[in-house]
């Protein structure tokens, strides 16, 4: 009896969480849906109306056009991403390991001083990193924006494995350092390869900072070097000729494509690294 | 010439109050079982560490073969090393694991085969070597770390208490097979436990910390027969010596110490007290379990001592019988044949000899 009421109040509270979760979804799936339907119709159909009808009539042809449009930055972008989330994960790999591994006189100081990194707001650095780069010739150049982007993560990415690696039996590196092996050796052959979980989450974290940046990008990076982000703003906001609503969509979701998909696919692996713990003994 | 010699080493760690090692002097010969044994927190692990080199020390030296190992890198030293959590390589299996260090030493592929082969034998791992850490039970975790400190043949061993996360049973056998081990090898070993059957059972030489300093270094018999103060008494034997207060005084012109016990009181001479310092004062009276026997009467010499049985403890081989004494509980080891019953008065005959005394205050000994 008291068994049965319980069970009862227990599924009218299942009904309520999924109700609320469904809510929720929609709220933030609706946008996303819009854009989806819009990006598939005429201009026409588009200023006919409904936001969320179906389109009348299927097409790809706002695809072609924005694709044709955001081609070049695309890849700009992937120019810039690729290169700056490998160089971030790599130097944040090794800084956490000499701050965690071989602390040496006011290491703690320069960790602390790291961390300070991770709450600099874009916008105080960029005067100083525009007469920076001026002075290294780096002005306006992609290799310029994956220094920017490489300097900026680096904050991120040695809290990442600095923390990680302050998991790893110290015994480990000992054992190593009397078997030969050194700093590097160390580094190659005993941490890199217990390390798969939280690279993933430095590569998953600066792809998608870094891929998404709109600030640097409209700052560093200048006419045909600049990446989706500045481009896709540039296209909707062009106030020539009549609005193509399909094509801003299409451009939009071809800008969003990549982070979406490694959220899709690797997102677990972002959740399982920074859960877990490292490596038993 | 010494194998391994320890010339006053000091180490105060960064920001440390205490000094973690206050002045170590040890020497050992080629070949020999040195035993670092002391409680937790005695500086085992950091005296470790400084001749392996890696922590370094505030003073002093260490000289391995008669060399200044003083700005040598821990490669570069030669010594090879057991960790107490095994430390194994977490990605890489048994074989790995044990080649690891001959691999980055360029020993040729062939040789490291060997190598790996021998070891593997010798330990009876061979079944193991294609696994990973992971899948290894402790007992197999801790043949794989001392396989891997086998492998190279280095002038030293040091061990950190590498059979501490065992369970009794294999751990005594691990404890033969190490014996076993450095008789064939005879490679010159430190060995660090908390325990302190390993300490006897393993050692040729044996050094007893506290605090940073060593106690008393000695060969086990020394340290068991002889001990410099009240720590190193109380610390070494199992079950543990037992310490009777008593008052020093003259018996018919002979120094002795009083007890008494439910049978009356007696004086009991020890020969080996200087008679000056018998005036009075207090002191503790040392006495090993098994230095109480069954006595045999006042006619057969000696004075005897008879005191209540309290609890009567059957261990098998022998028994432990507890009686009260000078207000203490003290143990003594007999035959089974002779076990008493509780609540009976038995008479007892300590092996005067033998009996050491301290001071109460400083521990230190005073016969
Ligand atoms: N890395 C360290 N930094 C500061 N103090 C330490 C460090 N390692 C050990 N100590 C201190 O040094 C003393 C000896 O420690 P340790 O050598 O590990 O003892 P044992 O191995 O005998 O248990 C302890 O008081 C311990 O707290
Ligand atoms: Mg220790």
């Amino acid at each position: 009896m008291a068994d049965s009421l319980s069970r009862k109040r227990l599924s009218f509270n299942r009904i309520a969480i999924h109700a609320t979760l469904l809510v929720a979804c929609a709220v933030y799936l609706v946008p996303l849906l819009v854009m989806l339907l819009t990006s598939f119709k005429t201009p026409d159909d588009v200023r006919a109306g409904n936001l969320l009808t179906l389109p009348v009539e299927w097409t790809l042809i706002g695809w072609v056009k924005a694709w044709d449009t955001v081609q070049s930055y695309f890849w700009n972008s992937f120019m810039i991403t690729v290169p700056a989330v490998i160089i971030s994960t790599f130097i944040g790999a090794l800084n956490g390991y000499a701050l965690s591994k071989w602390s040496f006189k006011g290491s703690n100081l320069l960790f602390s001083l790291l961390l300070f990194g991770c709450f600099i707001p874009f916008q105080v650095i960029l005067l100083p990193m525009s007469f920076t780069l001026g002075k290294l010739g780096l002005a306006n150049t992609t290799a310029g924006l994956v220094l920017v982007h490489v300097i900026y993560g680096l904050a991120f990415t040695t809290l990442f494995f600095r923390n990680y690696y302050v998991g790893v039996p110290d015994a480990l590196i000992k054992a190593a350092r009397l078997d030969g092996a050194g700093f590097f050796t160390i580094f190659w052959k005993i941490l890199l390869p217990l390390s798969t979980p939280i690279v993933m989450v430095s590569l998953i974290w600066q792809f998608t900072q870094v891929w998404n940046d709109f600030l640097f990008g409209v700052v560093f990076a200048s006419g045909s070097a600049q990446p989706i982000t500045v481009a896709l703003n540039n296209l909707v906001n062009t106030s020539t000729g009549a609005k193509e609503y399909n094509v801003d969509m299409a451009a939009a979701m071809i800008a969003a494509l990549p982070t979406l998909l490694v959220y899709i696919f690797a997102g677990k692996y972002f959740v399982r690294g920074l859960t877990s713990g490292v490596v038993k003994g | 010439m010494a194998a391994l010699e320890l010339r006053n080493v000091r180490k105060t760690y960064g920001n440390a109050a205490q000094e973690a090692l206050k002045g170590i002097n040890i020497s050992i010969e080629a070949g020999q079982f040195l035993i670092l044994v002391g409680p937790s927190g005695c500086g085992k692990s950091t005296l470790m560490n400084a001749i392996a080199g890696l922590e370094d020390i505030s003073s002093g030296a260490i000289l391995l073969g008669g060399e200044d190992l003083t700005g040598v890198e821990p490669k570069d030293r030669d010594i090879a090393m057991v960790f107490q959590s095994y430390a194994l390589y977490p990605t890489m299996t048994v074989r790995e694991n044990i080649a690891f260090g001959l691999k980055i030493r360029k020993t040729p592929a062939e040789q490291i085969a060997a190598e790996v082969d021998r070891v593997a034998k010798l330990l009876q791992i061979e079944h193991l070597l294609d696994r990973k850490p992971s899948q290894l039970s402790g007992g197999q975790q801790q043949r794989v770390a001392m396989g891997r400190a086998l492998a190279r043949r280095p002038k030293l061993y040091l061990f950190d208490e590498p059979l501490s996360n065992l369970d009794a049973k294999l751990r005594v056998e691990m404890r033969t097979e190490i014996k076993l081990m450095h008789q064939r090898l005879k490679t010159t070993t430190v060995y660090v436990t908390h325990d302190q059957i390993e300490a006897m059972t393993l050692g040729d030489r044996v050094a007893v910390m506290k605090d940073g300093a060593v106690q008393q270094f000695g060969t086990p018999q020394e340290i068991y027969n002889n001990p410099a103060n009240l720590f190193v008494a109380s610390f070494i034997g199992s079950p543990p010596m037992n310490f009777i207060p008593v008052a020093l005084e003259n018996h018919e012109g002979r120094p002795g110490v009083r007890l008494d016990s439910a049978g009356g009181s007696v004086c009991l001479p020890l020969p080996q007290l200087a008679s000056n310092l018998a005036d009075g004062r207090e002191a503790v009276l040392g006495v090993r379990p098994e230095q109480i026997g069954l006595g045999r009467g006042q006619e057969a010499g000696g004075p005897v001592l008879e005191a209540r049985v309290q609890v009567v403890e059957p261990t098998g081989p022998d028994t432990l019988v507890y009686v009260e004494v000078n207000g203490v509980q003290v143990c003594c080891r007999i035959a089974p044949v002779d076990t008493p019953a509780i609540g009976s008065n038995m008479l007892l005959e300590l092996d005067i000899e033998r009996l050491v005394l301290f001071d109460p205050t400083t521990g230190a000994r005073i016969a």
